[in-house]
């Protein structure tokens, strides 16, 4: 709970800040749009968490996320595959991506950021390729399926205002992220070879196994993602569909407490990350005086200064810590 | 010459790390042309000692004087304007630079704003002529072999103008021609005025160099000896605080079956030899030898970190094929490794979750961890260990080596080992600590484990083994029976010297 108090604060202060400056932030409408973006992106930052906990980085994930956008309707409306097929064989393209990650990683030992890098070209280059560049949509069908990504529940009592439907996805991907990550011996292994592979090894875990594992899960959910990101929009664009998402997801983790070096983060820390990206940028088109064109600087400027203040709080509690050790180990004498 | 003023003194040190009280208040002296010894067990403060006086650490409480003076030492360049030079374990060169380069690394001299290689070329055959080393500036560091290049280091510190070198363990990795080689150099340079702090845990180089022994035990002074009183029996007793018999206490018991067979075991480090013996259960079987002679490499073989390329292993008369960690656990191999915070123990974590490491795929409900047990385990082998840790939630990284070694244990206790590979298992634990460690040896070859120790202490050598196999540049060179197991023994076959 300490670990994300300081994110949580920081989402309710620009959550205050932009509804004072501006009424539209607490309309039905903005709400449902800003819960259905944070699911979505909700979703694809959890995976990468996984990744990060390795002390990895997936940086494909925004062209998987177009392989697969494209792919769903480029099988299901340009070839008329039925969805019972095409949705299955989309996860396994995912799945795929996954195991070519994780296994150059581990068995070739080349690095994560090199991998996925020529992932983050190759897969751009092939939706482009077999789309021929066209903007791939469902058009007017698929209504049924497309709800799960712009749909809503009403809530009774509540009037004019629709849970969007993905955030039922994004709950049952957190909590089975997080039960995994704290309940099952799996979720351990990332978290110890995460902090020191090589004591993980030596311990008898089998972390090349969990590694990949890691790459697949990511690839997964970038699937999964990629495939509400399409219905929700019904319109993809091969040269430019999912671009940069792989960095608002990074960001999301590491808001929510991965550090990149591994072995740390919370699945509820990662979904409050990704709730504050969206918000930001909610703020940024809502309030006036602040110039839209400058979305990305204060998007960094934001991360920068968070992961700052997380880092000197963390030197401050370690000083102290050894202060006190220190003390008792005088006192022990 | 003990009467005049000393070079370099330190009075009442004082220095702590998180978890570990290092120095209690050290004193000591050193004076003009002297060879000083520092001696103690691991873990003893040496190291940190010398630390401080060579201003890597700067100390808690406590005097340094130089010349007599009150001197504050707050970075190792304050240290080196003094002329006190630190020389360590693990050489600090540049491998792919010139030895010239290395020799004025970070104080380049400059013509035009640009490096005077001319200048350095000069300069630098001047030191190592100094040093007797005959090698071209411009060869590359990384081309010598490891004795010539400690005389690059010596010649780096005689370059800046030193007037104390400080070399810890020195002769570690150095054959016995190097080494006699160094110890040459050395007496050159005290006759030249250059006081030396030698640190070694052979405790022949010492009585061979040193002008005087300063013994240091669990961060305090043990006592001093000069050269007159400098024998082994001497230092071991103020080593260790009381006769070597009552320290490694080591009951004679028969071995059973043979536990562990190698034969013809070809490791990756050193494919050129074949290496073959065999441990008995309720043996305790050290491993001597030089840093470097390929110890640490058979025991990571053995425990399926690198897998042996061929060659075959038998536990308790079963070929085993072993090609992971995983395999080597399951057949009932497991080794506590010598980088304890690298490979031992995950630092941010806490004792139960190190604890429980290796046992978790064991215990657990259908892929769930099963934390009853968890913390059943961690506290058996909290109170049977003696880990001294406020609870078991504690992170590993603010208890003491001595109780990260126990928590590395522990670990692998629970998975009820037949076998144990050991790698300096007492490398940087107090005195406390160690003993019980030896003792849980003792206790563990009693029930009937077969023990393989790897270490770079004499002493342990001599005191914790049934039998000794020494091990000399990737190959076995010997094995020692018990009655047959002396320093100079161990030392011929480490060095090489097989008849």
């Amino acid at each position: 709970m300490k670990k994300i108090l300081g994110i949580l604060i920081l989402l309710i202060v620009v959550c205050t800040m932009t509804a004072l400056l501006n009424n539209n932030f607490l309309s039905a409408y903005n709400i449902e749009n800003l819960i259905r973006r944070t699911s979505l992106f909700g979703i694809i930052s959890i995976g990468v968490a996984f990744v990060i906990i390795t002390s990895g980085i997936d940086l494909s994930i925004g062209s998987v996320i177009c392989l697969v956008g494209c792919g769903l309707p480029f099988l299901a409306i340009e070839h008329e595959w039925s969805l019972w097929l095409a949705i299955p064989t989309i996860l396994a393209v995912s799945v795929l991506v996954g195991l070519v990650h994780g296994s150059l990683i581990t068995k070739l030992k080349l690095q994560p950021f090199v991998v996925t890098l020529c992932g983050l070209l190759v897969y751009r280059g092939l939706t482009r390729g077999y789309t021929e560049d066209q903007i791939q949509g469902f058009g007017n069908e698929f209504t049924k399926l497309r709800w799960w990504a712009n749909g809503g529940i009403s809530i009774p009592g509540i009037e004019s205002f629709k849970l969007p439907a993905p955030c039922l996805i994004l709950i049952f991907v957190a909590v089975a992220a997080a039960i995994f990550l704290n309940k099952t011996i799996y979720g351990r292994y990332l978290m110890a070879l995460g902090r020191n592979e090589e004591a993980a090894r030596y311990s008898g875990i089998n972390t090349d196994r969990m590694i990949i594992l890691a790459y697949v899960i990511c690839a997964t959910l970038s699937g999964l993602g990629g495939m509400l990101f399409v219905m929700d929009i019904n319109s993809a664009q091969p040269s430019d569909f999912g671009n940069f998402y792989e960095l608002y997801a990074i960001a999301a983790a590491v808001l929510g407490g991965c550090s990149l070096r591994g072995g740390t983060g919370t699945i509820i820390g990662v979904v409050i990350g990704a709730a504050l990206m969206q918000v930001l940028r909610n703020m940024i088109i809502l309030v006036d005086w602040i110039p839209t064109h400058i979305e990305y600087a204060i998007i960094g400027g934001v991360i920068l200064a968070g992961v700052s203040a997380d880092e000197i709080i963390k030197r401050i509690a370690s000083k102290r810590r050894a202060a006190a050790e220190a003390a008792r180990a005088m006192a022990g004498e | 010459m003990t009467d005049s003023k000393p070079l370099l003194e330190a009075r009442g040190i004082v220095k702590s790390f998180p978890g570990v009280r290092a120095l209690r208040g050290v004193s000591m002296k050193l004076h003009k042309s002297e060879v000083l010894s520092i001696i103690g067990e691991n873990g003893a403060g040496k190291s940190t000692l010398m630390k401080v006086l060579a201003g890597v650490h700067k100390q808690d409480e406590g005097q340094l004087l130089v010349d007599g003076e009150e001197f504050e030492i707050q970075r190792f360049q304050d240290a080196q304007a003094k002329g006190i030079s630190l020389i360590h374990q693990e050489l600090n060169l540049a491998a792919n630079l010139t030895i010239g380069a290395n020799i004025f690394l970070g104080r380049e001299p400059l013509k035009y704003g640009l490096i005077d290689d001319a200048k350095i070329r000069k300069d630098a055959v001047k030191y190592l002529e100094a040093v007797g080393l005959d090698a071209s500036p411009d060869m590359l560091v990384g081309e010598l072999p490891i004795g010539k290049q400690q005389l690059v280091e010596i010649a780096k510190a005689l370059s800046t103008n030193a007037r104390v070198l400080i070399m810890d363990e020195p002769t570690s990795s150095l054959s016995t021609h190097e080494t006699k080689r160094l110890f040459e150099v050395i007496k050159d340079l005290r006759s030249k005025g250059v006081s030396v702090i030698y640190i070694s845990h052979r405790l022949g180089e010492v009585k061979e160099l040193s002008d005087r022994v300063t013994v240091l035990r669990d961060g305090e002074n043990a006592g001093d000896l000069d050269v007159a009183d400098i024998n082994h029996d001497a230092m071991v007793r103020l080593m260790v605080g009381r006769d070597v018999s009552q320290f490694y206490q080591r009951n004679a018991h028969e071995p059973g079956d043979v536990a562990l067979e190698v034969k013809n075991l070809r490791t990756p480090a050193n494919p050129a030899h074949l290496i073959n013996f065999s441990i008995r259960s309720g043996e305790i079987v050290g491993v001597a030898g030089l840093v470097g002679a390929g110890r640490t490499e058979m025991l990571q073989s053995l425990f399926g970190i690198a897998p042996p390329l061929e060659g075959s292993i038998e536990v308790k008369g079963t070929s085993t094929k072993i090609s992971s960690p995983i395999e080597a656990i399951s057949s009932g191999i497991m080794l506590a490794p010598e980088d304890r915070k690298q490979q031992g123990v995950v630092l941010e974590m806490s004792v139960r979750e190190n604890m429980s490491m290796a046992s978790l795929g064991r215990d657990q409900k259908k892929g769930f961890l099963n934390r009853s047990k968890e913390n059943e385990i961690t506290e058996e082998m909290t109170q049977k260990m003696r880990v001294k840790t406020p609870g078991p939630e504690q992170l590993v990284q603010f208890l003491s080596g001595g109780n990260q070694q126990k928590v590395v244990l522990g670990k692998w206790l629970t998975m009820e080992p037949d076998i144990l590979l050991l790698d300096e298992p007492t490398r940087g634990i107090d005195i406390g600590a160690k003993e019980e460690i030896y003792q849980l040896m003792e206790e563990l070859a009693e029930r009937g484990v077969a023990i393989l120790f790897v270490s770079s202490e004499m002493e342990e050598i001599l005191g914790m083994s049934d039998r000794t196999l020494v091990m000399h540049e990737g190959r076995l060179t010997g094995e020692l029976q018990r009655n047959e197991l002396s320093e100079e023994a161990v030392m011929r076959l480490a060095t090489g010297i097989t008849n």
